[in-house]
């Protein structure tokens, strides 16, 4: 078996796990201004307080996995992208800080507030950025970047930022919708309602706009036996909108949540599809960005042994604040 | 000045801008989890109410800074690439694999156990917390493990070969390059700084509570075990110390005799530099204080011993001696000064009077910051003294850096520091206001845990029943 396929898919997962982990948590940041200053903000920020770092912990697993599995990937692409990235950076300090002051300084709350919403829809905005960049190609020369420092910045690279940025609002709403109830869970619902179509206007922009940037995109769709995915593909993503759409009117509370992560994982397929087998599309393949054999097996036996643990402790963790989130009396339980 | 030197030197800034303020939070975060660990262990061991108070007291100044250190961790891990994209290529198949393992065996088992150990008390019992609470400490000291472990094969690389694209790639087993030669010397020095800082700073607030004249169970308590750890600790860091030192002196001469100030080589003695001024362009130090000998005789144990100085090694590939001469006196000062307060409590406790005397109260205090200092220092002393080289006689600094233009890397270093210094100093701030109230008994846990889910009684309910 090629170790280096194994590690790009390990790779893929664990970018794929920090979208839909981060994802929620960022679009409630993303939501944040919408919702009624005191308990329904409160209620929104302790529906994923206890699960945050871990879910962030997936961005520094995909970073620093593809420094150790394709080191050559990693030296190019952060370069390229080196605006877009810092600003996510910057942007998660914001946010991830505003968890914890936001209640150490009740004076200056709104501000801190503004920083979880700002700092949260910079990071996503910028998150998508990249992915466009990425998708509309680098210059590479000699193992290094090779381009200026505004060729990230692109009509493209625009609309998959604010594309992600209504995808994972509408991943946050799904969320505060399972875990809250009362006026909260009926404003969530309310936010998400145009949310949706929003997103599949999005995704069918991008999804059009893709296979006519340069490189390999349209004869992988467009031709045989690309067309064998191509014309399920929005099929399925438009009978999983449906299912949202059903679940916002009716049914158990997990519903949007969960066939939205189901749209995410169609179109993350759908990326996985248009750029394979490379790792920076139609410059640099798998194979010529990875890490020699014994670099690669020492980690997949930590990768194998691990990652199972993780998942179990990280499962138990989200099982002990399983059910809704209560949107009374922080002060409750430790004063008495 | 050519555009690469200033695109290389805002570079080397904002790398050590951005480590630097990082490395201050682990710093406490490695020793104040495991100071909660032992907290928690001795409540339920003991029963004592104290103990739990201390406990929720610390264990919010301990969320705030755990977020600090997060979220300027995540930034180290995407710095190697941004500004450092060279090095990350060559050296990435070798340290790659050492900080994968750090988010494997480190950042997900604290991550993943935090939010328990922050806010699960009344949910999962209190063994299962208890046991949180040891997961999120041993997550701290198992990250400094794998980061030390990159860090030291920079330091003293062996067990690579380079391969025909220029990388560095293992050469044979894996523990050769983890264990590397300075590793061990390195980890000890770096985890009992990390316990030491935090037994410093919470000496520090005990100190200020006892100054104003509060002497509960608790503020006792916590200055009385802190003093332990400066008392039996301080001198165990001074021999460790010693010990990194003297294996820097073997594999990287060349750093030791910048800190030393020895410009000129001493075939029969070398004298130790207590203070001067060291001037590298005339190769010598001002108006230098010097112990004849002495400095042979700490390196060598040979008062006589020859010592080479930096007369023997190329103009191009000698550190700046200026910085690292002060951060390494910095260090070592405060090293000592950590030992007369542990040596000045234990009299003070051999007469009952621990909790009495003020001066030693006042000086307390004045050391609570005190191990952030010296951290720094030496954290300074270690990574300059390495210039010019990323790695150590292999990879120059300056062959290092990604392909910048001076205006993007200067942009993004104005950025870091604004944002940094406006956060952190916010951070810091409310840390100053949790250490600044003394801690209570039944001190409230953090007041923004989510309480209620479904099947769980609220605690409130358990208690009233109780």
């Amino acid at each position: 078996m090629d170790l280096t396929i194994i590690w790009a898919a390990i790779i893929a997962i664990a970018v794929a796990a920090y979208v839909l982990m981060d994802g929620f948590d960022l679009g409630i940041g993303i939501l944040f201004p919408k919702f009624r200053v005191g308990r329904e903000r409160d209620a929104a920020m302790n529906a994923i307080a206890p699960v945050w770092d871990g879910n962030e912990t997936w961005l520094v697993m995909g970073g620093g996995g593809l420094l150790a599995a394709f080191p050559l990937a990693y030296a190019i692409v952060l370069p390229a992208l080196y605006a877009p990235l810092i600003a996510m950076l910057l942007a998660l300090v914001f946010r991830g800080v505003a968890f914890e002051f936001r209640w150490r300084d009740p004076d200056h709350r709104a501000f801190w507030d503004f920083a979880f919403f700002a700092g949260s829809l910079v990071a996503t905005f910028a998150q998508g950025v990249t992915l466009g960049a990425l998708l509309q190609g680098i210059e590479v020369h000699d193992r290094a970047y090779s381009g200026g420092w505004w060729d990230w910045l692109s009509g493209f690279s625009l609309l998959t930022g604010a594309s992600l940025v209504i995808g994972y609002a509408l991943l946050g709403a799904g969320w505060l919708i399972w875990k809250t109830e009362g006026a909260l869970q009926a404003d969530a619902r309310r936010f998400a309602r145009p949310l949706l179509p929003a997103l599949l206007i999005a995704l069918a922009a991008v999804s059009l706009a893709t296979p006519f940037l340069e490189g390999q995109y349209w004869q992988r769709w467009f031709v045989w036996p690309g067309l064998l995915v191509a014309v399920p593909m929005p099929l399925l993503v438009l009978g999983a909108a449906f299912m949202v759409r059903r679940g916002l009117a009716r049914g158990p509370d997990w519903r949007p949540f969960l066939w939205t992560l189901i749209i995410f994982a169609l179109s993350f397929a759908g990326l996985a599809i248009s750029i394979w087998p490379d790792v920076i599309p139609g410059r640099v393949s798998i194979w010529q960005a990875a890490a020699p054999h014994s670099s690669q097996m020492f980690m997949l036996i930590g990768a194998v042994v691990l990652i199972p643990v993780i998942l179990g402790y990280t499962a138990w963790a989200y099982w002990v604040f399983r059910g809704k989130v209560g949107d009374e009396g922080y002060h409750a339980h430790g004063d008495h | 000045m050519a555009d690469g030197d200033t695109a290389l030197i805002l570079a080397r800034a904002q790398f050590a801008f951005t480590v630097s303020f990082h490395f201050i939070f682990p710093a406490f975060s490695i020793g104040l989890a495991s100071y909660l660990a032992v907290l928690e262990g001795l409540w339920l061991k003991t029963g004592k109410d104290h103990y739990l108070d201390l406990f929720r007291y610390w264990m919010k100044i301990f969320a705030i800074a755990f977020a600090m250190g997060v979220v300027s961790g995540i930034v180290m891990s995407y710095q190697f690439g941004t500004n450092w994209s060279v090095f990350s290529d060559k050296a990435g198949p070798v340290i790659g694999p050492l900080m994968a393992y750090e988010v494997l065996t480190a950042f997900f088992l604290e991550a993943g156990f935090l939010g328990v150990m922050l806010f699960g008390m009344n949910k999962v019992g209190r063994g299962l917390h208890f046991t949180a609470t040891c997961a999120v400490a041993l997550g701290t000291f198992i990250s400094a493990f794998w980061i030390l472990s990159a860090n030291s094969w920079m330091q003293t690389p062996v067990g690579h070969t380079i391969n025909d694209a220029g990388q560095f790639v293992p050469a044979g087993g894996w523990a050769d390059i983890i264990f590397n030669p300075s590793f061990p010397y390195r980890l000890v020095h770096t985890v009992i700084a990390a316990y030491l800082t935090t037994a410093l700073a919470v000496s520090g607030v005990a100190a200020w509570h006892l100054l104003k004249g509060d002497r509960s169970p608790q503020v006792k308590t916590m200055f009385s075990m802190a003093m332990w750890m400066a008392a039996l600790v301080a001198p165990v860091q001074i021999f460790a110390g010693d010990m990194h030192g003297l294996n820097t002196l073997e594999h990287q001469p060349v750093k030791v005799m910048a800190m030393e100030g020895h410009y000129q080589s001493h075939p029969d003695g070398a004298p130790l530099i207590l203070f001067g001024i060291p001037d590298s362009t005339a190769e010598t130090v001002h108006a230098a204080i010097e112990i004849p000998k002495l400095s042979s005789l700490i390196l060598k144990h040979d008062l006589n011993a020859p010592l080479a100085g930096l007369d023997t090694v190329a103009k191009e590939d000698r550190p700046p001696v200026g910085i690292i001469f002060w951060s390494f006196r910095i260090m070592v000062a405060i090293g000592f000064l950590m030992l007369a307060l542990g040596l000045w409590s234990l009299l003070a406790r051999m007469r009952g009077k621990l909790h009495e005397w003020r001066w030693l109260h006042r000086f307390a205090l004045v050391m609570g910051p005190s191990g952030f200092v010296a951290v720094i220092a030496g954290w300074v002393t270690t990574e300059v003294g390495r210039q010019p080289w990323v790695v150590q006689g292999l990879l120059r600094t300056r062959d290092a850096v990604s392909p910048l233009a001076a205006p993007a890397v200067g942009a993004s270093l104005v950025a870091f520091v604004i944002v940094y210094f406006s956060v952190f100093a916010a951070g810091t701030i409310y840390i100053l206001k949790l250490a600044g109230k003394a801690p209570q008994p039944h001190e409230p846990a953090p007041d923004h845990a989510p309480i209620r889910s479904a099947g769980i009684t609220p605690a409130q309910a358990v208690q009233e029943g109780e």
